[in-house]
């Protein structure tokens, strides 16, 4: 069977960061009651980690759980893996009205990694990524530019992008632009 | 005439010589040069015409006020019109060309406007409209457009790059002048997030041109000193050639750095905009220098004497070596006695005060300046440059005491504080007596969202003209505190100056200047606006201060008026006979000076001016022919050429082969959206206008959307998954509109509802298999049953397609034999390499756009955009089969039972067929008798959509006609743009295959 391809394949560019499409990434919809206990069982018991607070993300290996709305979740998971963890939130969730969809092919991550990161992504996104205003556990969704962008750090000087997969070659050239060497701003 | 001095120039570095070019003739320069220091060092007084009356003018100012020099930058991808050269440093290889002149900036044929310009009084322009009518047309049109405008249009395309950056902090000080330093340090002292910006290359602001001391040391060293301090603090920012360009709501503050406009060659953005959110912002922004009304107040070698004083100090550059200095208050002194420290000649210091100045006087009669008090100045004599002055009585009509020569005027008319950004978002102003001028009213500031004042100011632009520093101080402590910050102990720094007596108000010089002398004393420099023009407007009755603005153009030029606002109304004031401040101020609006359209655009440039959304599939169809079609911010195949052919021919050929053997399209980019709850059914039923939750699950059902309004919105399939999921599939463009619309009706109306709604719409590659071989090509591959009797038409199914996980659906918007198959994007480009290969012996070729169009045309489906256009319900396109009776409601019904909506004689939908086989234009009308109220010809119809098709060999259409699907066989005519007239048949929308036998096989 054909190899499966992320949008840009791992394409990456060295600037003030380095900025990498991140390949196939497991991702999942969940929306549904956060506070229900079922729910909160479901995903603990599917990812092993607790639904995270308000704006954060939690996480544990290659599973995690990031906030995305008062009703919705971002499950992270090896992209081989999404079918079936959809199937399990389904069984444990069939007496809970909820909606667990595969979205790994819906959408590209991007992973900024350098001292620059944060001033890469500062030129693009409405947000204060000064240290101590934006670190690691924390998420926000947002506008890249021109488009919807969710970002989150998964490591002190690493952050990860999502986008929607259409958008991932403009994503990867607005962050390309960011990060030319020579456009450093000098403030973080 | 102007030169560079022996000595001095505290900015410049003589050993670095620049050269560059203005008007083709090369000049040379020092490192520290402006553009405007470096011509005045070559003598070039002249630089260019004013707008109007293309007067020859100068060099008036030294920083980001200059009205008049202003230059074309550059050449080809970098040329920029309308460049102060005062601002303008200058580097090695600068180009500039002069503005506004024709055919060169000595020999101007436009300055014939001058002896004209009585006929160009204040408000010609609105004149030019009323009497004689024709005039317009034939002789001012012309002419107005062959003199106006300034600097010239760019034609290249911009070859810099620029970006955004977005930041937030505590306080933002703007102007790096000592009253910001010392805001800046006291904020920074108190632990606040500070960024603190200066528009120039340099700090400390006029201070160490002006002298005085701080803290007992020379203006300069405090600077440099308090410069050290700010750099070693973490939590403050220092930016120079950043400007703080307008102050907005809730403390968002746009700046406009300027990256390599003094270094073209270096890499990296040429601007950047840095869009701030902050607590609290200080404007420290200075304060500029008026001039005097007084004839002849705009020829080359008058000046501001604070400039002349700038190029003196800061530049070594003498604007005159006689210059006259012309004064109603003490700091046109401070001038007076540069010029002579510096060697140069200062015949007479005009005063217009009856009784001069303060210490400053004394200072320079000691260094033996003769200064007549009460004087002033008559009238500049001289063309191109100055020649001389007529000094006359301040108080006198303008009768010429004596004339004395000279080369250049230094005039001073007192200060007016910079309160631009302090206004921007609605900061107000009080009138200040005692020293002539508009500064901020503390007590208004402009408001945050708590209704406390979000911007204090500090300095000269406080109207602290002297004890800017200790001035500052205090407003900063004090915004310290509304940061919610404790203001550390220190005292603040302790200024020396002279003292000073107050000035004179002068707003006309002399003050009963007589008419032909107003008639050449400037207002507006760049704008051409005199004394006489402001006072023609008052007796025309123009008594706002906003609406003599727009009359006289007073202050409308790039500058903004930031010489001539005050000055101009003043006058008005005068002679509406009312106080200053009664007639008030024009708004002051941002951006304090022009920015780049590159700085306000960003990185949107090139390939990413606008996200451009790819199927998964994109990459292939891009090396594969694909002509392309936006779509919203999709690309799709319009058509896939091959070598040879013209697109036309591939649309046809692509028709064909699909009508007779198998097509490929890509079909991703189809709108899917997973629609979940128990009461999914029920919010669907309320969504489409037929009946949905009664689908079976593995069943499609296409359905129409419509607006509250009752208006066509979108359409599509809709594929019960199972009891609680449907899958919507929307348009391409509605999408992400479809997904907002129910969201909206979830969280705003039927809240209480089940239902959630997931976007996947990029989740899956989706291929349409069309043609008589569709299912040929699919057993080819292998797998799941894709037989007539497992998968019957309008059926579902998931399972494999070779070694694809796939959903494949029954339906057809061809009329043929189609299968819709989705797969995993990630799989996309696979899967279509498996069908294109298995399809070889079947004769597939993928299609695009145009060859759906015409297809779906043939058989009479509607498209939305096309046969709809937001006025089309769906009982106009005959879709009543699709509106279900049996419900009681669902989103546009009763709008559709209005009036309007059941009139017999809205246009509905049919079939058009031209007389001769030829295609009718698209969107042409169909013409009816008679006229309507507008004398305009009646009509009877449109087109909606107009193909040529290969399948029957002639043009078809579809259109909107008035009582249409009861004329058939009536025949319509449809003028064309060219004059031809086509005539076209009434019929049957449905073209092909009505009984739809080709898609049930």
């Amino acid at each position: 069977m054909s190899e499966a391809v992320s949008s840009l394949q791992s394409a990456e560019f060295e600037g003030l960061a380095r900025v990498a499409e991140a390949g196939l990434q497991g991702m999942i919809t969940l929306r549904g009651d956060l506070g229900a206990r079922a729910v909160r069982a479901a995903v603990k018991a599917a990812f092993g980690v607790d639904v995270p607070d308000v704006n954060n993300v939690a996480s544990a290996g290659h599973m995690g759980v990031c906030w995305m709305s008062p009703d919705e979740l971002l499950l992270l998971c090896p992209h081989g893996e999404a079918e079936a963890k959809v199937a399990e939130l389904g069984t444990a969730l069939a007496k809970q009205h909820h909606l667990a969809v595969n979205v790994s092919d819906a959408r590209a991550m991007f992973q900024v990694k350098g001292s620059g990161g944060r001033e890469v992504l500062g030129k693009l996104c409405p947000l204060d990524f000064a240290p101590g205003k934006f670190e690691p556990g924390q998420i926000r969704r947002t506008r890249m530019a021109q488009v919807p962008a969710a970002v989150w750090m998964d490591g002190v000087d690493t952050f990860r992008v999502v986008c929607f997969r259409s958008m991932a070659r403009y994503v990867f050239g607005a962050l390309k632009a960011a990060a030319d060497p020579a456009s450093g701003v000098g403030v973080y | 005439m102007s030169l560079r001095l022996r000595d001095g120039g505290r900015l410049i570095d003589r050993s670095a010589r620049m050269a560059f070019q203005f008007d083709g003739r090369s000049l040379t320069g020092f490192a520290g040069d402006t553009l405007a220091s470096a011509l005045l060092a070559n003598d070039k007084m002249l630089v260019g015409r004013s707008f109007k009356y293309h007067r020859p003018r100068g060099v008036v100012a030294s920083g980001a006020e200059e009205p008049n020099a202003l230059v074309n930058l550059a050449q080809g991808g970098t040329f920029e019109p309308n460049q102060r050269a005062t601002t303008t440093e200058l580097f090695d290889g600068l180009t500039a060309t002069s503005q506004n002149h024709w055919p060169s900036l000595e020999h101007d044929i436009g300055a014939v406007n001058s002896s004209l310009a009585r006929f160009l009084p204040a408000g010609f322009y609105y004149k030019t409209f009323i009497h004689p009518r024709p005039f317009w047309k034939h002789i001012y049109e012309p002419f107005i457009r062959q003199s106006a405008g300034l600097g010239k249009a760019p034609k290249d395309r911009d070859a810099d790059r620029y970006e955004h950056f977005y930041y937030f902090c505590d306080l933002v000080v703007i102007g790096g002048g000592v009253a910001g330093l010392q805001a800046a340090r006291v904020a920074g002292e108190a632990g606040a997030k500070v960024l603190l910006l200066e528009q120039s290359a340099h700090w400390g602001g006029r201070a160490p041109v002006d002298g005085g001391e701080i803290d007992g040391r020379p203006a300069e060293a405090w600077v440099t000193d308090t410069l050290a301090v700010l750099e070693a603090m973490p939590n403050v920012t220092l930016r120079s050639r950043c400007m703080g360009a307008g102050v907005y709501d809730h403390g968002y503050l746009l700046a406009y750095e300027r990256l390599t406009d003094h270094a073209p060659q270096a890499d990296g953005p040429r601007h950047r905009l840095w869009r701030i959110r902050t607590q609290q912002i200080i404007t420290a922004t200075g304060a500029i220098e008026r001039p005097l009304s007084f004839a002849g107040n705009d020829i080359p070698g008058v000046m501001l004497a604070s400039a002349v004083r700038d190029y003196v100090v800061n530049y070594g550059v003498a604007p005159g070596q006689r210059t006259v200095v012309v004064t109603n208050n003490d700091d046109g002194y401070r001038t007076a006695i540069c010029l002579k420290q510096a060697g140069l000649d200062v015949p007479r210091i005009l005063d217009a005060r009856e009784t001069g100045g303060g210490a400053l006087m004394e200072e320079a009669r000691a260094l033996g300046i003769r200064i007549d008090c009460g004087r002033a100045v008559g009238k500049v004599q001289g063309g191109k440059r100055v020649k001389s002055v007529q000094v006359c009585a301040q108080k006198g009509s303008g009768s010429a005491l004596e004339e004395v020569a000279c080369d250049a005027v230094a005039m001073s008319g007192g200060w007016s504080p910079v309160v631009h950004l302090w206004s921007h978002c609605g900061g107000k102003l009080v009138w200040d007596d005692v020293q002539a001028h508009f500064r901020p009213d503390a007590d208004r500031p402009p408001l945050g969202r708590s209704g406390q004042g979000f911007v204090a100011v500090a300095g000269a632009a406080n109207g602290a003209l002297t004890g800017a520093v200790a001035d500052a101080d205090a407003m900063a402590r004090g915004v310290v505190q509304a940061i919610g910050l404790k203001p550390g102990k220190g005292i603040a720094p302790a200024e020396t100056q002279p003292e000073e007596l107050p000035i004179e108000p002068v707003w006309l010089m002399p003050a009963q200047a007589k008419t032909e002398l107003k008639a050449k004393a400037w207002l507006d420099y760049q704008n051409d606006v005199k004394v006489s023009d402001v006072q023609l407007a008052a007796r025309e009755g123009f008594e706002s201060v906003e609406h003599t603005k727009r009359y006289t153009t007073l202050g409308m030029a790039t500058d903004q008026g930031k010489l001539s606002n005050i000055n101009g109304l003043a006058i008005l004031s005068d002679a509406l006979g009312q106080p200053i401040p009664q007639t008030g101020t024009t708004t002051f609006r941002p951006p304090y000076t022009p920015i780049s359209m590159g700085a306000i655009a960003g990185e949107a440039r090139g390939d990413i001016f606008q996200p451009v959304r790819e199927t998964p599939m994109y990459g292939w169809n891009d090396s594969n022919g694909a002509d392309w079609e936006p779509v919203g911010h999709w690309r799709r195949p319009y058509a896939y050429v091959r070598s040879g052919e013209t697109v036309h021919d591939a649309v046809m050929r692509e028709v064909t082969n699909t009508r007779e053997n198998v097509g490929l399209l890509d079909a991703s980019t189809l709108g899917k959206l997973i629609v979940k709850g128990p009461d999914a059914g029920k919010f669907l039923d309320m969504l489409y206008t037929n009946m949905m939750s009664t689908l079976k699950p593995g069943r499609c059902r296409y359905g129409l959307m419509c607006t509250e309004n009752g208006f066509l919105t979108d359409d599509g399939v809709v594929a019960r998954i199972d009891e609680d999921t449907f899958l919507c599939h929307t348009t391409t463009g509605g999408a992400d509109r479809i997904h907002a619309h129910m969201e909206e009706w979830l969280q705003t109306e039927w809240w209480d509802w089940q239902v959630y709604v997931a976007n996947v719409t990029e989740q899956y590659a989706q291929i349409g298999v069309v043609g008589p071989k569709a299912r040929a090509v699919l057993e080819t591959l292998g797998g799941m049953d894709l037989s007539a009797e497992a998968l019957p038409f309008m059926a579902w199914a998931d399972g494999k397609i070779g070694a694809f996980d796939a959903r494949a659906y029954r339906v057809s918007f061809s009329g043929e034999l189609s299968y819709e198959i989705a797969v995993p994007a990630s799989r996309g480009q696979a899967f279509w390499d498996a069908l294109l290969e298995a399809g070889k012996a079947h004769g597939i070729m993928p299609y695009g756009t145009e060859a759906l169009h015409i297809m779906r045309a043939e058989k009479g489906f509607i498209m939305i955009g096309d046969e709809t256009d937001g006025t089309v319900i769906p009982q106009d396109l005959g879709l009543n089969w699709a509106i279900s009776k049996k419900k009681d409601d669902y989103l546009g019904k009763r709008a559709q039972e209005r009036v309007h909506m059941t009139d017999p004689d809205r246009w509905k939908l049919v079939g058009l067929e031209t007389v001769d086989g030829s295609v009718l234009p698209d969107g042409a009308y169909a013409v009816a008798e008679g006229t309507n109220a507008n004398g305009q010809r009646n009509m009877q119809g449109r087109v909606t959509s107009t193909y040529h098709s290969p399948t029957l060999g002639k043009g078809i259409a579809m259109g909107l006609v008035k009582h249409g699907p009861d004329r058939m066989g009536e025949v319509l005519e449809f003028p064309g743009t060219d004059g031809t007239v086509f005539k076209a048949k009434i019929v049957d929308p449905v073209f092909y295959d009505k009984d739809g036998d080709k898609q049930n096989v």
